[in-house]
């Protein structure tokens, strides 16, 4: 017997799937992204959660009268006081409104957050497109450095960098965003080295293209979901680094309101005064909690396949 | 009677609605005997063989109808007393050998474990009888390939390894699922070889789960067809090659090329695509592809009827009450069927090309596929 | 495997050699002149530059490097700043009280993980997964530090059942031992002591392994889910095994193989997380000494730490390697397969 004794309507199917075209993925990514959102309760309620700490964020910031409270004001009078009515979250040793110093910490917790990750996605996409497209010495040199950078443990390498710059904001910006580069150059080198032997690279390649526009129009947009799911799962980790560094007492300058710092300052009181570490604590648990479960929802969007699991 | 299949339906409830996997499918299998169910993918022949194993994936279930085994109803079977008849009087051997052994256990362990999860033996002698089992299905030198893993043997050479297994403990059923789809052609006659042979020492009976005619017709003694769930046709094997009845197995015998084929006609193809499950077409399941489609075959799901043992279900060869006609209307029918099917063979050129076209990209498609 | 080994030890030289030139790059090129940190504001010039010149500070910063490459492949990483101690002295007396904390954390992280990941998916959509995926959810959210404070919180100042901090109560200390308390206790067959060593170890270790707990866990779980789909386990339920056999023996053993890799990684990422963990905990360990040191610039002591972290990270590395090809017989380094 042979094989062409087969159902003879067997390999027409085979013929639909192969016709799929690449390019229709890359118009409808950001509607996968979209639409991965919202398809899962869990990724909608963690959007809007987002949406919102930028609505406060920019609130505090341009219309600090909202705020019940000067978040920078001392009032050493009411000092130490528990949750109440007037404060809701009550108050830090200086007196001062824990609620409004929470609500004004998303404008730092998110500019870091968001700054980090265009830092280390900008560096690292860029070092893995090279590693990966040119191959070769450029890439065991990229990837040997890489490796280096994994083998300290990031906060450790974090800590480290900002002894170095001294403490301040934009510095923890740049550590953080220093230490995650090898993981998305490793992401987008790996991706690149499976996709540059598809066919439609080579084509270009044949037509002419530079590498450059080769990158820039072929590879990358492929390799973009990966990005995009790693970026926002990224933000999290700048987040929770941010808030260590600043736990440690190397993030903001006094009197500037950040959660970690918070809770690195509160932890003197801590049996005195536990409402001082609880609620910068939650913010940011509840803030990481909504990137990654935004990320789970944006990975279910564009990889159906994920959403099995 | 060995196992006696009844008005069998199985369901997967899915999102969008109840897929009805296996539709009120009957059939039985004397000991003995080799019984192939041949259908296309998506036919509802694994299903059925898995149902009758209880090894249905969630959310799969049976929801109707009976099966016997030796007389115990399978359906109401519960999970312990079935796991005793897996394995020991019912086993299975699966589509692929490849991935169907466990990589990181070397292929004795996982005979012997067959061996001890139904007969309390020492490992000595189980692992005794594995090698002994080895050697039966013509593994080389058994004694040492049984402390191979699975990744150090071949395809063919795994499936043995996979009979070997379900032959271990005895069984009195054997299913075989598409055993031999994923092995080069020259394998697949051995395999299949093996499987009469054992079933003549042993006077087993295999339930052969199969989309390849050829299969069909160098081992099976008796085939039942199946269509989207549905049982088409039923007959002795020699009688379902030499006078098949049903336009859908016409036409699966018609796309098989053949020596004598007139180099100037096209190969037959039955036209079209297996429905969605989900949106079967009222009436008969198979209406939309067939040739001699009638008003009725519309509207109605046409019965199995019995001709004299040959079983079909097709308003061919029955009325609108499900009776069967005449001797001599059937015999029209039969010759009307063939003649529909020629006809619609002269299919214009330009169709023609077309579907050759999609046939070779489909197999330049499993070539890659393959290589890859 | 002896050959494959002593390649891959071979290859951790350049890695380590990087990590010392980031470090030092780091610590002696970006980082302001450590002087007037250790020896305050007010120090004349004189004084800082004698003091630049003990330390080796004042000749070229390749000089420097290789100063430190010769110093460290003979075991010597200089002296602290500040005790003026041997680095590797004062690592060796601290360090023994992270790597105890860390493998406690580790185990714990691997049993529970492991344990939710696999209720998780053979419950699959049940009450178990949520919750089992609702507490790896939370753990990958929560800082560390918070979490362990929280626990203290709980713990001490609430129920008043556990220690906040440290590592034993310091009149059952034990002296001279390994450094690991749990062996020196038992070594002294000390029951009283270890148990307080014992109880001031549960809430740090706890602290520590959630995160990890939580990876290991959704790491389980998707892996499982895989194994539980395939050929093998259809095979395995045909020859009538018990559930729980073919999830245990069949599906969980294969799928420990990508799990197991994720459980050595994650040792790497614990010793980032004991940073954080003894601070919060008052643990006498190199985490908390590392903080304090790169407050204080006393960046000896943070060389010989970071050397020392990488060092334990590319071992673990290299025994995840020979571990998975333990596990898995299709993986054999160095050797030709048959067909």
């Amino acid at each position: 017997m042979s094989k062409d004794k087969k159902l003879a309507t067997e390999p027409a199917a085979g013929a639909a799937l192969a016709a799929q075209p690449v390019k229709e993925k890359r118009e409808s990514i950001w509607k996968d992204v979209f639409a991965g959102i919202v398809s899962n309760k869990a990724s909608l309620i963690s959007g809007i959660f987002i949406l919102l700490l930028v609505i406060i964020a920019l609130v505090t910031k341009f219309v600090p009268g909202v705020l019940p409270y000067d978040p920078y004001a001392q009032n050493l009078s009411e000092s130490l006081m528990g949750p109440s009515a007037a404060h809701w979250f009550g108050t830090d040793i200086q007196g001062r409104d824990i609620f409004s110093r929470v609500l004004v910490g998303t404008q730092i917790t998110l500019t870091v957050g968001l700054a980090a990750v265009a830092i280390s996605l900008t560096i690292g996409v860029l070092l893995g497109s090279i590693a990966g497209y040119r191959g070769g010495k450029t890439d065991t040199v990229i990837m040997r450095v890489m490796d280096m950078m994994l083998a300290i443990p990031s906060i450790l390498l974090a800590i480290a960098i900002m002894a170095a710059l001294g403490p301040g904001i934009e510095k923890a910006v740049v550590a953080i965003g220093l230490v995650s580069i090898p993981e998305y150059a490793r992401i987008v080198r790996s991706e690149i080295l499976a996709i540059k032997e598809n066919d439609y690279v080579a084509a270009a390649r044949v037509v002419g293209d530079s590498n450059a526009a080769i990158i820039f129009r072929h590879v990358l947009p492929n390799v973009l979901p990966s990005i995009i799911v790693r970026a926002t799962l990224g933000i999290s980790t700048a987040i929770l680094d941010a808030a260590a560094l600043g736990f440690l007492g190397l993030g903001v300058q006094p009197p500037a309101a950040e959660w970690g710092d918070m809770l690195g300052r509160g932890r003197n009181e801590l049996f005195r005064a536990p409402w001082l570490m609880i609620f910068p604590g939650m913010a940011i648990t509840l803030t990481v909690l909504a990137f990654n479960l935004l990320g789970d929802g944006i990975r279910d969007g564009l990889d159906p396949k994920a959403r099995k699991r | 009677m060995l196992l006696s299949v009844k008005n069998l339906s199985t369901e997967f409830p899915v999102k969008k609605g109840i897929v009805k996997a296996v539709e009120d499918v009957s059939f039985d299998v004397d000991a003995g005997e080799i019984l192939a169910i041949v259908g296309e993918s998506g036919s509802g022949k694994s299903v059925t063989s898995l149902s009758v194993m209880g090894l249905l994936a969630e959310p799969g279930h049976v929801a109707g109808g009976s099966m016997e085994f030796e007389g115990k109803d399978l359906v109401h079977l519960s999970e312990r007393e079935y796991r005793e008849l897996r394995g020991n009087d019912m086993a299975m051997i699966f589509q692929e050998p490849m991935t169907s052994l466990n990589p990181v256990y070397r292929v004795g362990k996982q005979i012997v474990e067959a061996i001890r999860t139904h007969e309390n033996v020492s490992k000595k002698e189980a692992r005794e009888r594995a090698i002994d089992m080895l050697r039966k299905v013509g593994i080389p030198s058994p004694e040492k390939r049984i402390d191979d893993y699975p990744h150090q043997m071949s395809g063919g050479m795994r499936q043995r390894v996979m009979i070997a297994m379900a032959l271990s403990c005895n069984p009195k059923l054997l299913i075989a699922d598409e055993p031999t789809t994923a092995l080069d052609v020259t394998i697949q006659a051995q395999i299949l070889d093996l499987l009469r042979r054992l079933r003549d020492d042993t006077g087993m009976a295999v339930l052969l789960i199969t989309h390849d005619l050829g299969v069909v017709s160098e081992t099976a003694d008796r085939v039942v067809v199946m269509y989207c769930g549905q049982v088409v046709e039923e007959a002795e094997v020699r009688t379902l090659f030499d006078h098949p009845m049903h336009p859908y197995t016409l036409g699966l015998l018609k796309s098989i090329p053949r020596l004598e084929d007139d180099d100037s006609k096209r190969l037959y193809m039955i036209k079209g695509m297996v429905p969605n499950p989900l949106e079967m077409p009222p009436g008969c399941h198979f209406s939309d592809r067939c040739d001699s489609c009638m008003d009725i075959c519309r509207e109605k799901i046409p019965d199995l009827v019995d001709l004299n043992g040959h079983k079909v279900r097709c308003f061919l060869y029955e009325n609108a009450e499900g009776e069967a006609k005449s001797v001599s209307a059937i015999a029209e029918a039969e010759a009307e069927a063939i003649a529909d099917a020629e006809a619609a063979r002269d299919v214009e050129a330009s169709e023609a090309l077309l579907a050759a076209e999609e046939l070779r990209e489909a197999e330049i498609e499993d070539i890659e596929e393959a290589s890859r | 495997m002896l050959k494959y080994i002593l390649k891959r030890i071979l290859m951790v030289i350049p890695v380590l050699l990087g990590v010392t030139i980031i470090i030092f790059l780091i610590t002696r090129v970006l980082a302001p002149d450590p002087a007037p940190v250790v020896l305050g504001e007010h120090a004349t010039p004189e004084a800082m530059a004698t003091w630049r010149a003990d330390n080796g500070l004042d000749s070229p910063i390749w000089m420097q490097y290789i100063n430190f490459i010769v110093g460290a492949v003979q075991g010597d990483l200089g002296m602290s700043y500040y005790t003026h101690q041997p680095v590797t002295a004062e690592i060796a007396a601290r360090f023994p009280a992270t790597a105890e904390l860390a493998i406690c954390a580790i185990i714990v992280a691997s049993l529970l993980g492991v344990t939710l990941g696999v209720l998780a998916a053979v419950k699959k959509n049940k009450l178990a997964d949520n919750v089992s995926m609702l507490i790896a959810l939370v753990g990958v959210s929560m800082p560390i530090f918070w979490s362990g404070i929280l626990l203290i919180l709980l713990f001490a100042g609430i129920l008043h059942v556990l220690p906040s901090s440290g590592r034993v109560t310091p009149l059952l200390q034990p002296t001279g031992g390994t450094g690991f308390f749990i062996l020196d206790t038992i070594m002294r067959a000390d029951w009283t002591a270890l148990g307080d060593v014992l109880i001031h170890l549960i809430l740090p270790t706890l602290a520590l392994s959630l995160y990890s707990m939580a990876i290991i866990t959704r790491m389980t779980r998707s892996s499982m889910l895989e194994t539980l789909n395939a050929d093998y386990i259809r095979t395995a339920r045909a020859k009538g095994l018990k559930k729980g056999t073919v999830n245990i023996k069949h599906a969980l053993r294969n799928a420990m193989l990508p799990v197991s890799t994720v459980i050595g990684l994650q040792f790497g990422s614990l010793l980032g997380g004991a940073l954080l963990t003894e601070t919060v905990f008052a643990w006498p360990g190199i985490g908390k000494f590392a903080v304090d040191c790169v407050l204080k610039s006393d960046f000896p002591v943070v060389q010989g730490i970071v050397l020392l972290v990488a060092v334990i990270f590319v071992i673990m590395n290299l025994v995840v390697d020979i571990v998975y090809a333990y596990l898995d017989p299709r993986i054999k380094y160095g050797a030709k397969e048959e067909g």
